[in-house]
């Protein structure tokens, strides 16, 4: 379904207006302490994350380790907080990677009617193939590398952004304020930069929210088969992959981490919705 | 109408023929040679030509594009490396769990959100509608291999219901298959069923104000009447479009749950041929799956003109 929102611009004071309704309040709320512990990770973890301790292996939380530890001994807390850096950087990463093919995908195709057919069927047929799997073809032609991982899923997820792109610049070409530019002699790269893509950021930026919550979900599955970045690295997904195998005798390995997905991934979800109704008050109503 | 399929089989021949493309083009990204790398480091110069041959990695780009067009068209897939039995072989094995573990999926990922999504429309604003979508966001936040895990955790070892993992060895029954089923594509189902809730809650508030439901409800037709059939019929077309979609993101599920749930599918061969360097059968199962779900996508625009008179293509 096309986002085609009001043309209305990132204002200065969003922030406050999101943080008036509650849910997106909290999901922002939520997020920034997920940011700022990832952030401080080296600061405020209690240990040290490759730490092994054969003594404490698998040991229940406990005040010494309150989300317990693994079959290393190494402390989950600690792990699960370096692994935010990695998940977070990850999904952000591919926002922006994804939003730059995006943007030139659906602008050129929303713009120039010549280019439209052409390049909308390639987005047709990058969106035929499902998500993970794609990522994990990506990847495995590619090289399993945190970088490779950023640059498979920006190709999997591009032809979404691109879609939402193309949707308003086919209306925003038609505006009034585009044929006064294009009267006026405006070049086009002008027009496009200035007039189009300056409009489109709105639903961009709802999108991309959202794209963002897929990507840290993609990168965990992708970690936790063992195909995405490379296992020495902690990350939610290979944590949990490694707490598959003490299921039964040590579940909060694989708790915890999935906890700390499901959370992010929410409040994520939450400050999409609110941006959405915020910025496209059409659709706030109804979804 | 038959404009309409003409034009609408067009685009999908050409909307093939790039997945076709694309397919060919991933394997070729790989940074060095891919045989090389397929042997490791002790191979000869010899082996690596023979095994490049074996790939279709020999000759000009437009030679191997060619080749491998004429072959994809005839059903060749290739050989794989690893398996050393035909990629479509491979597949075709492997097909019977993804298929049933996608349908199934599918199936109580609607039957959960029909219902659910049409009574938070109808009762919008309420606490049922307020629950529901809150349960709809947060399932969509699971990762469903995660609640996999966790299902295996309670209902198999915990409880002993179901076995933790596997489809029930060679010769087992189609009941047993099944049975093997019932935790994987209740996972997947769960956290496939928010999007279809969502939007056929959005769907149907889109249609429940307007100028048809409130004659139909001034007639004096029964509320059930005024829903089901004035209502949710036009609210059908959004609705069977993201079922369409979920379909699609079931496969990509199916991979990882596949995997998490030992079952030996398409989304688990792929997931070892990853692992194995084996590219023929990624290349392969990547080339069936997107067809597939071009496939779908041509159904569903056909379910359109069937549900909807108005649509034309």
């Amino acid at each position: 379904m096309a986002v085609i929102s009001v043309p209305l611009q990132a204002e200065p004071n969003m922030l406050s207006r999101l943080m008036r309704r509650p849910t997106a309040a909290v999901g922002i709320a939520v997020l920034m302490i997920i940011v700022l512990a990832a952030i401080l990770a080296p600061v405020i973890a209690p240990y040290a994350p490759t730490k092994l301790s054969i003594a404490s292996r698998l040991h229940p939380p406990s005040l010494d380790h309150l989300f317990g530890t693994d079959d290393l001994g190494r402390d989950i807390l600690t792990r699960m907080l370096y692994a935010a850096r990695t998940s977070l950087t990850v999904g952000f990463a591919v926002v922006i990677f994804a939003s730059i093919i995006g943007v030139v995908l659906g602008l050129t195709s929303g713009f120039f009617r010549t280019l439209d057919a052409p390049v909308s069927r390639l987005i047709d047929a990058m969106m035929a193939f499902p998500d993970i799997l794609l990522a994990i073809a990506l990847v495995a032609a590619l090289g399993a590398t945190a970088v490779n991982v950023v640059v498979a899923l920006g190709v999997v997820y591009a032809p979404r952004l691109a879609r939402v792109v193309r949707a308003s610049t086919l209306v925003i070409r038609e505006l009034p304020y585009v044929e006064a530019a294009r009267a006026l002699g405006v070049p086009t790269p002008v027009i496009l930069v200035r007039h189009v893509l300056r409009n489109v950021t709105s639903p961009l930026l709802v999108q991309g929210t959202f794209i963002f919550a897929n990507a840290i979900l993609a990168e965990a599955g992708l970690s936790f088969l063992g195909v995405g970045i490379s296992p020495d690295i902690p990350t939610w997904g290979t944590m949990i992959a490694t707490g598959r195998q003490y299921m039964d005798q040590a579940g909060w390995i694989m708790m915890f981490p999935g906890a700390a997905i499901v959370v992010t991934v929410l409040s994520l979800q939450l400050v999409g919705d609110g941006l959405r109704d915020l910025l496209d008050p059409r659709l706030a109503k109804d979804i | 109408m038959l404009r309409s399929i003409l034009n609408r089989l067009l685009g999908m021949i050409v909307v093939m023929a790039l997945v076709v493309t694309i397919v060919f083009v991933i394997v070729r990204v790989t940074p060095g040679d891919p045989a090389a790398v397929m042997l490791g480091p002790e191979a000869t110069a010899a082996d690596i030509a023979a095994l490049r041959s074996k790939l279709g990695l020999d000759g000009s780009i437009l030679e191997q594009f060619v080749r491998y067009i004429l072959d994809v068209v005839q059903g060749d897939f290739g050989q794989s490396i690893f398996l050393g039995e035909p990629v479509a072989t491979a597949l075709a094995q492997r097909a019977e769990p993804t298929f049933f573990l996608t349908v199934f999926s599918l199936v109580i990922a609607t039957l959960i959100a029909l219902p659910v999504g049409i009574l938070s429309a109808y009762k919008r604003g309420s606490v049922f509608d307020q629950a529901a979508t809150t349960v709809a966001m947060f399932a969509a936040s699971v990762p469903s291999f995660w609640l996999g895990l966790l299902f295996i955790q309670f209902f198999a070892v915990k409880l002993g219901w179901f076995d933790t993992s596997g489809y029930g060895g060679p010769g087992a029954s189609f009941a047993d298959r099944l049975d093997h089923l019932v935790l994987p594509a209740l996972a997947l189902g769960l956290v496939s069923s928010a999007l279809i809730t969502r939007f056929t809650r959005a769907s149907m508030l889109d249609v429940l104000n307007d100028d048809y439901v409130r004659t139909a409800r001034s007639k004096g037709m029964s509320e059930w009447r005024v829903v089901l059939k004035h209502a949710f019929r036009n609210a059908l077309i959004p609705i069977l479009t993201v079922i369409g979609l979920t379909a699609a993101l079931l496969i990509s599920g199916a991979v990882v749950t596949e995997t998490v749930f030992g079952l030996p599918g398409v989304g688990s061969l792929v997931v070892s041929a990853v692992l194995r360097r084996d590219y023929p059968v990624i290349q392969g199962a990547l080339l069936v799956i997107a067809g597939l779900y071009v496939l779908v996508n041509f159904a569903i625009d056909m379910l359109y003109l069937v549900v909807d008179p108005r649509v034309r293509y």
